[in-house]
């Protein structure tokens, strides 16, 4: 499940409405706070209760965008792209197989420097058909130019879409950023979330504004032509320089939203807790958060002095931070909801990337353990989290571990 | 750590969709009136729903951060407070359609903690079909008709209210019925709700369940498979072809009886069961072709017969049989196992017949049934008349 609601300032607060909302719903709003002009939709679950949301509030007259039911994921995605490109601020979404289906407009987005944002409800690729969260869905446009950000709260997932759509549109940046949103865990579960005002949030985000990229008669220009070899490595290149300022832009950006909102999220790239005095730390992605936190407070009280960071944002990947973060500590296990199957180490995305970071970025290599868990929205449960640390600190005492184990599988 | 409540609401999938939902709502909403935090989420393995599928809502409340943290960090609540169960002919168990075989309704409830039950019949009645359990509860009836609606419309029966007066009374230290009352008046803003919520919390008792107390059927489970010993490439075994099957009393084989999944049953879907008069049948085939779940057995009379663990209570069979009264849907209330009808009708045709005249004057005519709205007006039609049997009780 999500976790709760980070502090919000006193006289903040007042300003603000609570709502008993899902994250999905909490998305929804902030698309309607952000006054978004052409949303396209296309049901799949979880992302599907995002539509529905949009579509209610449409329909009630809190909205008006553009709502447009598409015939498939594919057209779904490039109506938004084209829709953008002439200058109007879009959302679209989907979940496992249909935002595979959508891959073709997915690639050529970044490219096209289209500032889309969408929400990825996380859920298993088929086969075998599953409802159930996994990452891979999100992460297989890990490497073609798009922001990928994780969640883990009703709250983080309305700020987030803020956020979103003031860093995507930035001129410095100009590319599409997806929202991951565990499914079930956080899509279909109603927590209390503060709702920002409009004036806020007309504070925070400036119009959107494409400059010279934009479609319009009085600004006549061509888009996507075919190339060949003598303008590709260019183009890509271009897109390369956006990555190389990112994490730049997502530190301004969160200290401005932090300003406008009063909602502290610290560092913006991930989350630490309890790792102060850490000896070992695991680290993952999304709603695990909750079952790992309740875990480590548990551990603690026997003694065991192990913390948690929450990767926030994976692309861009944090490395320098992330790898100063975990250098200090004796042994670090990574929880993958997610497979990357004939990887080095045969580990799970997060943790190939991360042992990537760390040996470029860390002064001292702590084993680096991959673990699989909670595929298909299984539960990582308290004790799956008990096992895991356990692992971590033999590790930490220089038993040599697995670098990849399976947890909660059935045998 | 402090206290943490859950309360979980079994339901009808789609039929009772946004009761459900409006109670996990209320619950969290009211108790927030006190401080107190919470959340409200349906059980995901049972959607996409279908219609009258068991599925359970919940809502989990604590007064602080990482006391609710530690009743979030889990699937769904493996221990609740209070279990609703919002219609009564789910009582005979929840088989969600993801794999958890048949779980009794006190499954998740607390030694000592109270089922409430929404029904028209009283405790006794209901303890026909509940499965008995090692620990003591409390069973208490929420007297009224249970309200169905469909998946656009939604019968505002106050029947969501109601149950939220019944939590007030049965767990007051979740909230008030002062908060309840806040909540309606500041969330819902409608004064009869706030009637309705009172006559509720002032009527609602329960009785003591002793262990042992109930249906003493064994709910059917199975065990998963690990991942070396399941079939690879994601596929199943397909069922054997099945055959003819002996007559109860000469013993001789005829007819025709299809393998049916073992894991898989679907009678806690049915809100109704078909009875079948096998003197006026006709063998014309209609029920036996045109059952969606392959629920009819060929017997070897020549008569068809449904089995009562395949058959989910859709009434198709009722619709095209073309003979009068020869099929009838009946209230699954009315009964208490799954035995073979014709069985009984071979053993002793006149006590079966003189069973079946009784049974076939509870069926009620397909206009007027509860599923969903058949026809303009019937909200307003069925609106008072829910009022009316609440006010009753």
């Amino acid at each position: 499940m999500a976790t709760l609601t980070v502090p919000v300032e006193e006289k903040k607060k007042v300003q603000e409405q609570e709502a008993l909302i899902t994250g999905a719903e909490a998305i929804a709003i902030a698309c309607k706070l952000a006054n978004v002009d052409v949303v396209t939709a296309y049901p799949i679950r979880p992302y599907d209760t995002v539509m529905q949301y949009i579509s209610q509030l449409v329909a009630d007259g809190e909205m008006d965008c553009e709502y447009i039911v598409a015939e498939g994921e594919h057209s779904q995605f490039e109506i938004v792209k084209h829709a953008s490109v002439c200058g109007a601020r879009v959302f679209c979404g989907s979940s496992g197989v249909g935002w595979m289906y959508a891959m073709e407009a997915l690639t050529v987005s970044p490219a096209l420097r289209v500032p889309m944002v969408c929400m990825v409800g996380n859920r298993a690729l088929d086969d075998p058909g599953a409802f159930g969260v996994e990452h891979n869905d999100a992460l297989a446009v890990r490497d073609l130019g798009w922001l990928l950000t994780w969640v883990d709260s009703a709250q983080e997932a309305l700020d987030t879409a803020l956020i979103a759509y003031r860093l995507a549109e930035d001129s410095r940046i100009m590319v599409p950023l997806a929202i991951s949103c565990d499914g079930a865990f956080l899509t279909h579960s109603q927590a209390l979330v503060q709702i920002p005002t409009a004036e806020q949030v007309k504070k925070f985000l400036p119009p959107y504004n494409r400059g010279d990229l934009l479609m319009h008669p009085d600004n006549v220009i061509s888009i996507a032509p075919q190339v060949n070899e003598d303008w590709v490595m260019e183009i890509r290149r271009q897109n390369y320089a956006v990555t190389e300022i990112t994490c730049d832009v997502i530190r301004e950006v969160y200290a401005e939203f932090e300003k406008n909102f009063g909602r502290k999220y610290g560092n913006p790239f991930f989350e630490e807790y309890m790792t102060e005095d850490a000896e070992v730390v695991l680290l993952g992605m999304g709603t695990m958060s909750t079952p790992v936190k309740v875990a480590i407070r548990k551990l603690r009280e026997q003694g065991k002095k192990v913390g948690f960071v929450r990767l926030r944002w994976f692309r861009p990947f944090p490395g320098p931070e992330i790898a100063k973060c975990l250098e200090r500590f004796k042994a670090v296990g990574v929880i993958d909801r997610d497979f990357s199957f004939g990887s080095p180490n045969l580990s799970g995305v997060v943790a190939t990337e991360l042992r990537s970071a760390m040996y470029t970025g860390a002064a001292t290599r702590p084993p680096v353990l991959g673990f699989i868990c909670g595929l298909g929205g299984r539960e990582v449960t308290v004790p799956d989290v008990e096992e895991m640390t356990d692992i971590v600190f033999q590790a930490a005492n220089g038993k040599a571990q697995p670098l990849t184990q399976w947890i909660g599988l059935r045998s | 750590m402090g206290q943490l409540f859950a309360v979980e609401i079994i339901y009808r999938g789609v039929f009772q969709k946004t009761l459900a939902k409006n109670i996990t709502r209320g619950i969290v909403l009211a108790a927030h009136n006190e401080g107190k935090l919470g959340i409200s989420f349906g059980r995901y393995g049972d959607a996409p729903e279908r219609n009258g599928i068991p599925a359970k809502s919940f809502a989990i409340v604590a007064n602080d951060e990482q006391t609710l943290e530690a009743g979030m960090a889990q699937y769904e609540p493996k221990q609740v407070d209070l279990t609703v169960v919002v219609d009564d002919t789910l009582t005979k168990g929840a088989e969600s359609w993801a794999w958890y075989g048949l779980q009794p309704v006190h499954h998740a409830l607390k030694a000592g903690a109270t089922l409430a039950v929404v029904s028209q019949d009283d405790a006794p009645a209901l303890l026909k079909n509940i499965h008995r359990r090692e620990e003591p509860y409390k069973l208490g009836v929420i007297k009224g008709a249970a309200s169905f609606s469909g998946m656009w419309v939604y019968k505002d029966d106050h029947t969501d209210v109601r149950v939220l007066g019944v939590i007030a009374k049965v767990l007051p230290g979740l909230f008030s019925l002062k908060s309840v009352e806040q909540y309606i008046n500041e969330k819902l803003k409608n004064p009869l709700k706030v009637t309705s919520v009172r006559g509720a919390y002032e009527r609602f008792t329960a009785v003591d369940v002793k262990p042992g107390q109930g249906n003493p059927e064994e709910p059917f489970k199975f065990t998963l498979p690990g991942w070396e010993k399941m079939r690879g490439g994601v596929s199943v075994t397909g069922q054997p072809q099945g055959g003819p099957y002996a007559d109860p009393t000469t013993g001789e084989k005829g007819g025709f009886r299809p393998h049916r999944n073992e894991l898989f049953k679907k009678y806690s879907t049915r809100t109704m069961r078909p009875v079948i008069n096998f003197k006026t049948c006709t063998k014309c085939t209609l029920c036996w072709l045109n059952c969606p779940d392959a629920s009819f057995d060929v017997t070897p009379d020549g008569t068809y017969d449904t089995n009562m663990e395949s058959c989910c209570g859709c009434g198709v069979c009722e619709a095209v049989c073309p003979v009068n009264d020869c099929i009838s849907m009946v209230n699954e209330t009315e009964f208490s196992d799954n035995k073979s009808q014709w069985e009984a009708f071979k053993k002793d045709q006149e006590a079966y017949l003189k069973w079946l005249e009784t049974t076939i004057q509870k069926a009620e005519p397909i206009e007027k049934r509860a599923h969903g709205f058949r026809y303009r007006g019937q909200y307003q039609e069925e609106v008072p008349k829910a009022l009316e049997i609440a006010a009753k009780a």
